[in-house]
């Protein structure tokens, strides 16, 4: 090379300089390492106005009007499993279905809310989360937690289609239309089209046992919990449709409770909270850890990039580093391009 | 360019120079039709959908378009990061040779990575809103890849465009780049090293759905102490490679001490790893009758293996060694990621997920659009170092 010369530098010279590059990779480590408590992000809690839904799933029967009016509701199409095609009869809930109720069975299926030898129904649909994982993994803010209702909303004008929140979502609700070269995320947004001329969820307004039942999220998990602390079998009221609405309760049994109020506390809590007779998670209820895992990843993320005073310390060392170490080439260019030209010659 | 320090090995690499050579025979001709085929088979994606070629579906959102082509691909490709930041930073002037193939490979890698983005991009044509202000999500970690890696290619392309300079004799342009070299080398240190280990971070958020192996905060350090040694891995692989393929001699001088310096990243990386694992109390999940598991193993093994292959100094003169640990190495990364982000990841019983065979020939065309890219530049341009007769040095 052009700079055979440079190879009399004395050696100490050398290893000066990979001291001096080792010392600022770890002034990068140390860096990280200190950053890491300073800035811990939090779980967010959910805001105090936040809305959502109660579903008891020992007053559902599994008629599934809340799925016909949730499909009516957002104009999603029929989906068809059966051969003659003559119901809507999704599996799952998908791009075009928003929501479902699904059953658990056991042995002989004769107790309905008996994890032996019963059965019993589940709802699926967004659990509008406190601190929800689908927001924070979106690059583009097309999935949005709407700061006074604490609504997850989504913006399909806005999203780019990279499914992160599809993955990222612990309860699998954002679904992706696979079938459409323009395909967009479909979600419950709690029915937030249909608040402005006085209507709230299709699901609850359906609902004719109040199985799912519409309201502020703190009235529905005292709701919750007034439930739990009632006597299993005895009559007790039960309200429907919206709580704090219209009175439209009624008188029904009430179910052997698992003592747990799912939501209250999962990632954080969420907007629609739980009951049921079954265990939550042989009911497809994910045993959460009451940290969200939003919450992990903006920690790092905050600690790495906040105010991106790490990477530009890290950018600063490393040019002052490279800028000793990058020598040449304004006497070399010449020579370089001369050897070039040359070996071209050659051949 | 380079610069020889005293304790280096007697010189015996020319500057950089084309290899010259017919760009028509087997390999570029093949890679050609494996383009080809990519290029029908992305017309269907575009007019029907995703779900007309892949088998994607919500229990498995992202395929072998995400992993394989861009979170592999671009740990593949940072080899030129991995050198660069050998010789600049730390101030081994001696691996200078290696640093403009490792540059091409990256360059290529990074790029096409970019490029596959879009082909799995559900609505691609709102893309730009990554980077608008309005829209782009600094809480997301996809958006600091988005961004940074975006950066990187940038950034690559002008680290690069000296070889292009000097190929095309423009000497002027050349000499004012180099005013500011030092500083694209430091971003080019930083803005990789910024995104591969957030492509670690990217599993954080999906919480318990990944195994246990594989969820942890230090997921970002593994992910990038992984690539920097997959770096020099795949710079072994590549001079190999490129030294039977074109009939060159190996510059073993410069990859015995370099698979040592591998080693040393590699067996950091392994403490780390464990640690984690035992402080965690995961490490009883790789001992579950699982296929988890035994993927587990498979990743660590090959993340062991070079240790075997190349631990001592006779070994690392043989190049049949050397080759071979850039290869455990490279598929140690590659089950990493298979494991983290597929392989360890469960929404829940029903769904599976296994590529269709478009979606495997469109990685393929990918990898063929590499081979083909490296093939016309460095018979064409200025990147592996000149042969020097042995006589002559
Ligand atoms: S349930 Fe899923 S989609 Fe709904 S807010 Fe929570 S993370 Fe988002
Ligand atoms: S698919 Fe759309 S909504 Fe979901 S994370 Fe990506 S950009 Fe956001
Ligand atoms: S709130 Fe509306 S969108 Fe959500 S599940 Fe009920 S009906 Fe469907």
């Amino acid at each position: 090379m052009a700079d055979n010369a440079r190879e009399a530098r004395p050696a100490g010279n050398s290893r000066r300089r990979f001291l001096k590059g080792c010392a600022a990779a770890g002034g990068v480590a140390a860096v990280a390492a200190t950053g890491q408590r300073a800035e811990a992000r939090e779980t967010l809690q959910r805001p105090p106005e936040a809305l959502g839904l109660l579903y008891d799933a020992t007053l559902c029967v599994g008629c599934k009007a809340c799925v016909a009016a949730c499909k009516q509701a957002n104009e999603n199409p029929a989906e068809f499993s059966t051969v003659d095609k003559l119901w809507d009869t999704p599996l799952d809930t998908s791009g075009y279905t928003f929501n479902l109720i699904k059953m658990y069975r056991n042995g002989t299926m004769q107790t309905k809310d008996a994890e032996e030898n019963g059965y019993a129904f589940m709802k699926t649909s967004c659990m509008h989360c406190a601190d929800p994982s689908c927001v924070s993994a979106c690059p583009v803010s097309a999935m949005t937690k709407n700061p006074q209702t604490g609504v997850v909303e989504y913006n399909a004008d806005a999203c780019i289609g990279c499914r992160y929140c599809v993955a990222a979502c612990p309860f699998g609700i954002p679904k992706y239309q696979y079938d459409s070269p323009t395909g967009k995320i479909g979600k419950c947004e709690l029915c937030r089209h249909r608040t402005k001329d006085g209507h709230y969820s299709a699901c609850a307004e359906v609902c004719p046992t109040g199985a799912t039942l519409y309201g502020r999220t703190e009235d529905l998990l005292a709701e919750a919990k007034r439930r739990l602390a009632l006597k299993p079998g005895s009559v007790a009221t039960f309200p429907r449709g919206k709580l704090g609405g219209a009175d439209q309760s009624y008188e029904a049994y009430v179910g052997n409770y698992k003592q747990h109020v799912y939501g209250e506390t999962e990632y954080g809590g969420t907007q629609v909270l739980k009951l049921s007779g079954v265990d939550f998670e042989k009911v497809g209820m994910p045993n959460l850890p009451p940290e969200a895992a939003a919450a992990h990843s903006e920690t790092i993320q905050h600690t790495l990039y906040g105010g991106m005073l790490m990477p530009l310390a890290v950018l600063g060392a490393l040019t002052f580093v490279a800028k000793r170490n990058v020598h040449h080439d304004d006497d070399e260019g010449g020579a370089d391009d001369k050897t070039g030209a040359a070996r071209k010659g050659e051949e | 360019m380079s610069r020889q320090n005293s304790s280096a090995a007697p010189v015996q690499h020319g500057a950089p120079a084309p290899v010259g050579g017919s760009l028509t025979n087997a390999a570029t001709l093949v890679s050609g039709v494996l383009v080809a085929v990519m290029a029908a088979i992305l017309i269907v994606r575009f007019v029907f959908g995703l779900g007309a070629v892949t088998n994607l579906n919500d229990g498995y959102p992202w395929g072998i378009w995400v992993v394989v082509d861009v979170v592999i691909g671009s740990a593949f490709a940072c080899g030129g990061f991995s050198v660069a930041m050998l010789v600049y930073i730390f101030n081994k002037g001696e691996y200078h040779p290696l640093v403009r193939p490792a540059l091409l490979a990256s360059l290529f890698g990074y790029t096409l990575a970019g490029v596959g983005v879009i082909f799995d991009l559900g609505r691609w044509w709102n893309f730009w809103h990554i980077f608008w202000p309005g829209y782009a999500n600094p809480n997301s970690v996809m958006f600091e890849v988005a961004l940074c890696i975006s950066a990187y290619i940038v950034v690559m392309w002008l680290e690069f465009s000296p070889t292009f300079f000097e190929k095309f004799g423009m000497a002027g342009a050349k000499k004012k780049l180099n005013k500011v070299l030092f500083f694209l080398v430091a971003l080019g240190t930083v803005l990789p090293m910024m995104h591969q280990s957030s492509l670690g971070t990217l599993l954080v958020v999906m919480g318990v759905q990944i195994n246990p192996l594989w969820q942890t905060q230090l997921l970002p350090l593994l992910f990038l102490l992984t690539a920097i040694s997959i770096g020099y891995g795949v710079v072994l692989f590549e001079s190999c490679v490129a030294a039977s393929a074109y009939r060159r001699s190996i510059e073993t001088h410069l990859l015995q001490p370099l698979a040592r310096v591998m080693l040393g990243f590699l067996a950091f990386y392994l403490v780390v790893r464990f640690g984690d694992l035992v402080w965690r109390g995961a490490l009883g999940e790789a001992f579950k009758p699982t296929v988890v598991a035994l993927a587990f193993w498979i990743e660590n093994a090959l993340f062991v293996a070079p240790f075997l292959i190349v631990g001592s100094a006779g070994a690392r003169r043989n190049p049949a060694r050397l080759f071979l640990a850039g290869v455990a190495l490279m598929l140690g990364g590659v089950f990493l990621r298979l494991n983290g982000f597929l392989i360890g990841y469960d929404t829940g019983p029903g769904w599976n997920y296994f590529p269709s065979v478009p979606e495997l020939l469109v990685t393929i065309g990918m990898f063929a659009i590499e081979v083909l890219g490296y093939i016309i530049i460095t018979r064409r341009f200025p990147v592996l170092p000149r042969e020097v007769q042995p006589s002559r040095a």
